[in-house]
Formats: C-alpha cells, structure tokens, sequence
C-alpha cells in the first residue's frame, strides 16, 4: 500500500520522530509544546472565536484563518500543564501554518500514526492529535465552501 | 528501611495516617535515604517539564500496563521495572501527580498488588506543592539499580473483575465518575476522549459518589468527618461492608479506594479497573439508566 504523501514541513517532522530513538521522541514532542507560538491578541481576546477539541484529555482550543493568498493559519491554545497536548498542537502548527487549502486537506487521518509516537504516548493519547488534525480540516473546509 | 511517619495533625485525624504526606514533610525528607519519590501523571510530558527534585516517572500506561493483554505487569516485570526505577523492595514510596493525584493513587494502588509495604501519598499533589513554590527541576534523578525481586501480583483482596462484580450484585457498588456519566445522558467524561463504551448507564444498585467531592479545591483530602457524612451518610457505607468502587478506567475510582481504605480504614475496598469501559461493552451484563440506586 503506497502511503499518501505529505507535505514537506510535515514529512520532515514525520521522519525526525521515526528516526529518532523511543527515548528521544519525548524531549521531541516537549520541544513542539515549548515552541508553541502564543493566540495572537485578537483571540486572545475573544476565546468564543476558538473551537475545543474534546477529544483530548486536556483542553485544547483550535481557530483557523485562510488569508487572501489562500494559505491556511492555524492558531492553538492549551494549558501550560498538558505538555503533551501542547506538543501535538505545536506540531500541527509547524506543519501546516502557511500551506495552500488544498495542501492541508489532503494531509492524511493517519499522519499521527506514522508519527513512530503512539508506543511512547500510548494510543489513547495519540487520539486527541489525530481529533486535532480532523477538527483544522473541517474549519478549513467549512470555511472554504462558505466563501 | 522506612522513613518515620509526618506527624502532621491534619492527618493524625484519618484512619491511617502513616498512608499520606503533607507538603512540608515530602520537602523537609527529600533527601533522606530510603525515600522514592515517584510522579505519575495523566500528561505524559508533564514530569519532563519540571518535577519534584529526585522524583522517577512512573507512567501507568506505558510502564504499569501489560501491553498486551489488558491487564498491569505480572510480578517479573514489575520486579524489572522497580530495579530499573531504583526502587527497592523495603522503600518508602511517596506518589504525587497532576488532576488531584487520580494517577497517583492510581499507581500506589497498583504497587497495592504487589504488596509493597510503604506507599503513600502526596496529600495535594503536584499542584499543591507547585502552589507552594516548592523547588522543581528537570534534572533526571540518578538513581542506583536495586535489588527489587518478583513477587507474585496478589489481586484477589483490592481488585475486582467483571465476575466479581457479577457476583457482587446488590451489595455495596460506589460509581465514581460525573453524574451525567452515572445516568447515561454521557458515554465518557466531559470534556474526555470517547474510549468506546457502547452503553452509556451504571452497574445495578450503584450509588453516584463523585471522586471529586473526597478532595478540597486545592485537591487535598477532605477531614475525616467530611470523608465520613460523605460515604458514612450519604452513600450509606459502613466499614465492615464489601465495597466495590469503579470508574471508567479505575483510576478515578483508585482515589476513592485510597481514601475509603487508608483514610476512613474500611477494610473490603476492592477496585474494579475493568469499569466502565469494559461493563459498557460486556454483552448481557444488567445496567441501569435511572439517576437513583437500583
């Protein structure tokens, strides 16, 4: 079965967690939630204009923009003690903030499971990050389809 | 060799009150040998952002949990895993967490089944201590390889399968989740991943205790007195009873098992880790969709 490619920002981050050691990839996803860039002011200011993501354990609130280019930002907010769900959103936002419409549609439901992470996470946690990734596609689309 | 118990007054008040901490002992003994401190959590990265000096992680689901069979790790592994902890048959242990100690308590009642001898817990937390501001760090503790044997998992006074609980039908049952999961309106805890119940109710002749209302809001125990009108009074429990409590995945249930058992001395506590997850799924088992106990 031939996997669906992936954009570049994301097959990068794919492959530096399957290539690094089980014991790495933790202190990799602690980076992501460190690199985590804060809501701009104005969500900041209006979390109404900020979707949860129930799936997760902790909360996890994500809005989406697509500018006049057609490019696609993602913005995530989460508590500075759920680390690991930080960690997924700051992933996503790597990968995916600055891509085409088309480009962050196509990524695939199973990224997340390519990711080399679910054995040092635990499946249950590795939910969350595939709802995320679900819950920005759906925004993406829902908001294309309305312009 | 154990260390000596906190004399605190708050917990000189509990049944046993050797079974928990205070904030102020943990930091005045950090450095006392005999002394593991472990921290377990339901965020998996939170340890790595910065814990209590000395502290080892134990994850309950990636380290307690066979990842096979669903079940926690028979007595060679768990062996294996405190030898690789630094963890010694004759340790204090001293467990602290996230969410109000649910893993925590989660994780000494699961070294329960393995009969280690001196486990408590952090009465508060990591959010206490953190309130406190108490020294964290992100140095790794260094902790020498021990001895730890293989000591056969003893199940049978503290954990409850499904059959047992079958068996247990009409007899004290305490459903510890929300009230929305009790009475079915939800599958799983708000705000909470869906962990695939088909079924959404309680276990016949449940009564709804909350875990939540056995913590005060800076998630230490509440006083006995309050633990007592809660369980004694309110759910109608006497100590001598045979009490199963259950949860969704025994873990919010491992706190109230914690505090019926070391904290108000019931003696017959068993934790039925199966829970909701698997009675919600088990086919032909009795539920019960109504708000009032069966």
């Amino acid at each position: 079965m031939t996997e669906t490619p992936l954009p570049a920002a994301l097959a990068e981050i794919v492959d530096l967690f399957a290539t690094s050691p089980p014991r790495d990839r933790l202190e990799l996803l602690l980076e992501y939630a460190q690199g985590l860039p804060p809501l701009p002011a104005r969500l900041a200011e209006h979390p109404e204009l900020l979707e949860p993501v129930p799936e997760c354990q902790s909360p996890l609130f994500v809005a989406t923009d697509v500018d006049d280019g057609d490019r696609v930002h993602v913005f995530f907010d989460a508590p500075q003690e759920a680390p690991t769900t930080r960690g997924f959103a700051g992933i996503f936002h790597a990968a995916l903030d600055g891509l085409s419409v088309e480009e962050v549609l196509a990524v695939p439901g199973d990224v997340t499971s390519r990711m080399a992470l679910t054995e040092v996470v635990s499946p249950l946690r590795m939910r969350g990050a595939s709802a995320l990734l679900a819950r920005v596609q759906r925004q993406i689309r829902e908001r294309v389809s309305a312009a | 060799m154990a260390l000596p118990h906190d004399p605190d007054p708050k917990l000189a008040q509990y049944a046993h009150p050797e079974r928990l901490v205070t904030t102020a002992w943990l930091a005045e003994h950090l450095d006392d040998p005999g002394l593991v401190v472990v921290e377990s959590d339901e965020d998996i990265l939170l340890y790595e952002t910065g814990h209590i000096p000395g502290a080892v992680k134990v994850d309950w689901h990636t380290e307690l949990n066979d990842q096979l069979t669903r079940d926690y790790l028979d007595g060679e592994h768990f062996g294996a895993l405190m030898r690789a902890k630094g963890i010694g048959r004759d340790a204090t242990v001293v467990f602290y967490g996230d969410k109000s100690n649910w893993w925590a308590a989660y994780a000494l009642w699961v070294f329960s089944l393995f009969g280690h001898a001196d486990l408590r817990l952090l009465d508060g937390g990591r959010a206490k201590w953190e309130a406190e501001g108490r020294p964290m760090t992100t140095d790794a503790p260094e902790r020498a390889v021990t001895d730890y044997p293989s000591v056969e998992r003893n199940d049978a006074p503290i954990r409850a399968y499904r059959d047992d609980v079958l068996a247990h039908l009409g007899e004290p049952l305490i459903d510890v989740r929300s009230p929305d999961e009790f009475s079915g309106r939800l599958l799983h805890m708000a705000n909470y991943p869906q962990e695939g119940a088909l079924r959404g109710g309680h276990i016949p002749g449940a009564r709804s205790v909350p875990w939540a209302k056995a913590a005060n809001e800076d998630g230490t125990f509440r006083s006995r007195d309050e633990l007592e009108a809660l369980y004694g009074g309110e759910a109608g429990l006497a100590p001598a009873d045979d009490v199963v409590v259950y949860c969704r995945i025994g873990e919010r249930s491992s706190h109230t098992w914690f505090a019926l058992t070391h904290l108000l001395g019931y003696e017959h506590v068993r934790n039925y880790d199966g829970s909701w997850t698997e009675w919600g799924n088990s086919v032909r088992v009795p539920i019960e969709r109504d708000t009032e106990p069966g």
